[in-house]
């Protein structure tokens, strides 16, 4: 019993570690607040490249670790609408509840696209607050990265300094990097491209591309064999320059759609972690830029 | 913009201007007057606008580095959760079944009946219970859940009503109201979510299908990465196994703890254990006995369960799009010990007392294996041991073991396989085949087909 005790007792009185707890939905939050935290905050990334944000269970070791987080970042639109409310109510942490400091939600402080007219599930898995897929237009992170930086300074008080700097200079070099991508990305200007999932709709509205089709027939329906079939023939009719498909989703579609009409098909690195350049956020541009750029030749 | 409405003034001005002449003097002046101050006034606006319009394009440049702190969310309300508020969903529920024999004579042989919602599924078409769910955060403190039946026969039944702390630090979580059980594991899911039509035989036996008791249920997750947490529940035992009282304080006790976390990126885990304790008063049940009469036989004395949980779950790379499997098993065992009164009632050979005694225990284990996207396929076995059962009237030979046949010694057992096909997140539709020796001497077989459709809002994913 007295060892029961003792050992409760450490786990009670673990010291305060300097850094901050960062817990983030997606690896594309966990990049940007190790961007503008640096060295005062330690992240953790509940989802990788390879998971689907949406279809993500509250499984135990996610529970565990929103019990400790100061400040959880994740990107809200309904995206994590299945499980990071029952993170939060399982977790006992009041720092991380909806409305306090340490609740941060990056498509608050966006432009949403496709925020729909009417809502109606006949529609798909449709969002009511728009598409939740912001991070693949560059200037919607420079805005979160901006917001995030006021929250963490508001949070750690003491180092608030510090994260202004750190936002500052990230700031600066980000704005370099999107003029770089923009000038890039010319090229893919009006490109008509195949989608998997409503996932690239901020992409392409940055760049310019067109949505030719979506292999989904409706957002979050699987493919169908009768919808693929009909992509086939309006592929053969007008077709896309490239078929694109993110890391999480299943490959067979897109290259089934690509046999049949010749049209290459590309896995994109959707987040940081997609592929092995995609190790950052400047990666997850660059390489996602180069690889349109290269299937479009 | 401004300055045309000046010109416009002075226009106006100048078209008032031979009534002005035939005006008095003084009435000139003032006009005058009047324009020189309104030109000014113009001049005035239009430099503040012009400078607002220079600061504004000044932050909008500077808006990608730091915004001020004012800078308000785009794109209006947040979603989430409070987009519905509260939180609304409707879970449909009807099923079509084939037994051989005739659901309304079911029994568990070996165990007490427990009065609960054990039986089959109706012969034929049925439609099952409509669940209503409410919940949102009622505060900065509190949340507040209600999840209702509405029953096919008609009426209305509370499932579970509570508030949940939002605001207590330390990883504490305090539930008050009606809730599941955390006993065990698939008692604190609702039945939509269950992988098949059914419960286990474990949980018809021991709990009546499903635990939901009003009380009280404080929770503490720990401090570390591996998931660990400790809870314990007071509550009223209002359903078997306890009976309900009037009584002050409390008429059951549950103590649970959990263990969970991930094995690489694949698999996710989690164990349980769990004790039940409740001391039950005449809680009564029906029985034929020796003679073929029908009587009312009740318990009195203390129910103490244990039961050990698990699950394991595999998904490649942690993504259940294409595949995935859950591994699920339970073990329960029960000891009760009091006294059994025999013919409550006095319908057949008068009302007799005696000492009571049984531990018994059961499980079951179940895979179920998503081999496409939208569709799984699962087998689930059932096992049930009935143990000793000590009762004083039969061992002092003031009445035969005959006049307790739902208590005689025997095993039930059951092997149920299910396929089902899951179009979107919201719907369901699944087939189940069931071979039950619940009945001793009197095997069943069942088919079902269901369906479960969700409307509203999202559902939970939860472990």
């Amino acid at each position: 019993m007295k060892r029961i005790l003792f050992c409760l007792g450490i786990l009670l009185s673990r010291p305060a570690i300097a850094a901050l707890d960062v817990f983030a939905c997606e690896p594309e939050w966990a990049a940007l607040a190790q961007e503008i935290g640096g060295d005062q905050v330690s992240t953790f990334a509940a989802t990788t490249a390879r998971q689907d944000p949406h279809r993500i269970e509250a499984r135990p070791s996610l529970i565990a670790r929103m019990r400790r987080a100061d400040l959880a970042i994740c990107t809200g639109a309904e995206l994590e609408v299945g499980w990071l409310p029952l993170l939060l109510t399982q977790s006992g942490n009041p720092r991380v509840q909806r409305g306090a400091a340490g609740y941060f939600e990056a498509s608050q402080f966006v432009d949403r696209l496709e925020v729909p007219k009417v809502l109606d599930r006949a529609m798909g898995d449709v969002h009511p607050s728009g598409n939740p897929h912001i991070h693949l237009d560059p200037r919607n992170i420079g805005k979160v990265g901006a917001a995030l930086a006021l929250r963490l300074a508001d949070i750690d008080r003491g180092n608030a300094e510090l994260y202004r700097a750190r936002a500052a200079q990230f700031g600066e070099r980000w704005r370099a990097a999107i003029a770089r991508w923009e000038r890039e990305a010319a090229p893919l200007k009006g490109m008509p491209v195949v989608v998997y999932h409503k996932d690239f709709s901020y992409f392409l509205h940055w760049t310019g591309m067109r949505e030719a089709g979506a292999l989904e027939p409706k957002p979050g329906i699987p493919p169908t064999p009768a919808h693929l079939a009909e992509l086939v023939e309006r592929m053969q009719r007008a077709p896309a320059k490239v078929i694109i498909h993110s890391a999480y989703s299943s490959p067979k579609p897109a290259e089934f759609l690509s046999e049949r009409t010749h049209i290459p098909a590309v896995m994109m690195p959707f987040t940081v972690g997609g592929t092995d350049r995609a190790r950052d956020l400047y990666g997850l541009f660059d390489d996602t830029i180069e690889r349109l750029l290269k299937a479009a030749k | 913009m401004h300055r045309k409405l000046i010109c416009a003034a002075a226009l106006a001005a100048a078209a008032v201007a031979p009534l002005a002449a035939r005006a008095q003097d003084a009435e000139l002046q003032r006009i005058r007057e009047e324009i020189r101050q309104m030109k000014e006034a113009y001049e005035r606006r239009i430099e503040a606008l012009e400078k607002r319009l220079q600061e504004t394009e000044a932050r909008t440049a500077k808006a990608e580095v730091a915004p001020s702190p004012a800078s308000t969310p785009a794109g209006g309300r947040s979603g989430g959760e409070g987009a519905f508020n509260p939180a609304l969903s409707l879970i449909l529920n009807g099923t079509l079944a084939y037994t051989k024999r005739d659901p309304d004579r079911f029994r568990i042989n070996g165990f007490v009946p427990t009065a609960g919602e054990v039986a089959p599924p109706r012969r034929g078409l049925s439609l099952g219970e409509s669940e209503l769910a409410l919940s949102a955060n009622i505060d900065t403190l509190f949340r507040g859940t209600l999840m209702a039946a509405l029953k096919p026969e008609g009426g209305l039944e509370v499932e579970e009503s509570y508030l949940q702390t939002l605001g207590l630090s330390n990883g504490f979580t305090v539930k008050a109201g009606r809730f599941f059980s955390g006993v065990g594991y698939q008692n604190q899911l609702h039945a939509h979510a269950w992988d098949f039509t059914d419960a286990p035989l474990v949980m018809k036996a021991f709990l009546g299908n499903q635990l939901a008791d009003d009380g009280v249920q404080v929770k503490w997750v720990a401090p570390t990465d591996l998931y660990f947490d400790l809870g314990f529940e007071a509550g009223r035992g209002r359903t078997f196994p306890g009976s309900d009282r009037s009584k002050n304080g409390f008429g059951s006790g549950t103590v649970f703890a959990h263990l969970g976390g991930d094995l690489g990126s694949s698999y996710a885990w989690q164990v349980g254990v769990s004790h039940l304790r409740t001391a039950p008063r005449e809680r009564t049940y029906d029985d034929t006995d020796s003679t073929g009469a029908g009587v009312t036989n009740s318990f009195t004395g203390q129910s103490r369960l244990w039961v050990l949980d698990g699950v394991l779950k595999w998904a490649p790379e942690g993504n259940a799009a294409e595949t995935s499997f859950k591994l699920q098993g339970e073990y329960f065992r029960r000891t009760e010990s009091g006294s059994l009164t025999y013919d409550t009632q006095a319908a057949s050979l008068g009302t007799q007392s005696g000492g009571y005694g049984s531990r018994q225990s059961g499980w079951y284990l179940q895979g179920v294996y998503q081999f496409m996207p939208r569709w799984r396929a699962g087998y689930r076995y059932d096992r049930l041991n009935a143990g000793a059962t000590s009762l004083g009237l039969v061992e002092s030979g003031a009445l035969a073991a005959a006049s307790f046949p739902i208590l005689s010694g025997y095993n039930p057992k059951r092997s149920a396989f299910m396929v089902d096909w899951s179009p979107s997140e919201f719907s369901r539709i699944r087939l189940q085949l069931a071979r039950d020796y619940s009945r001793q001497g009197e095997p069943d077989n069942q088919v079902f087909v269901q369906y479960i459709m969700s409307l509203g809002a999202h559902g939970a994913h939860k472990f």
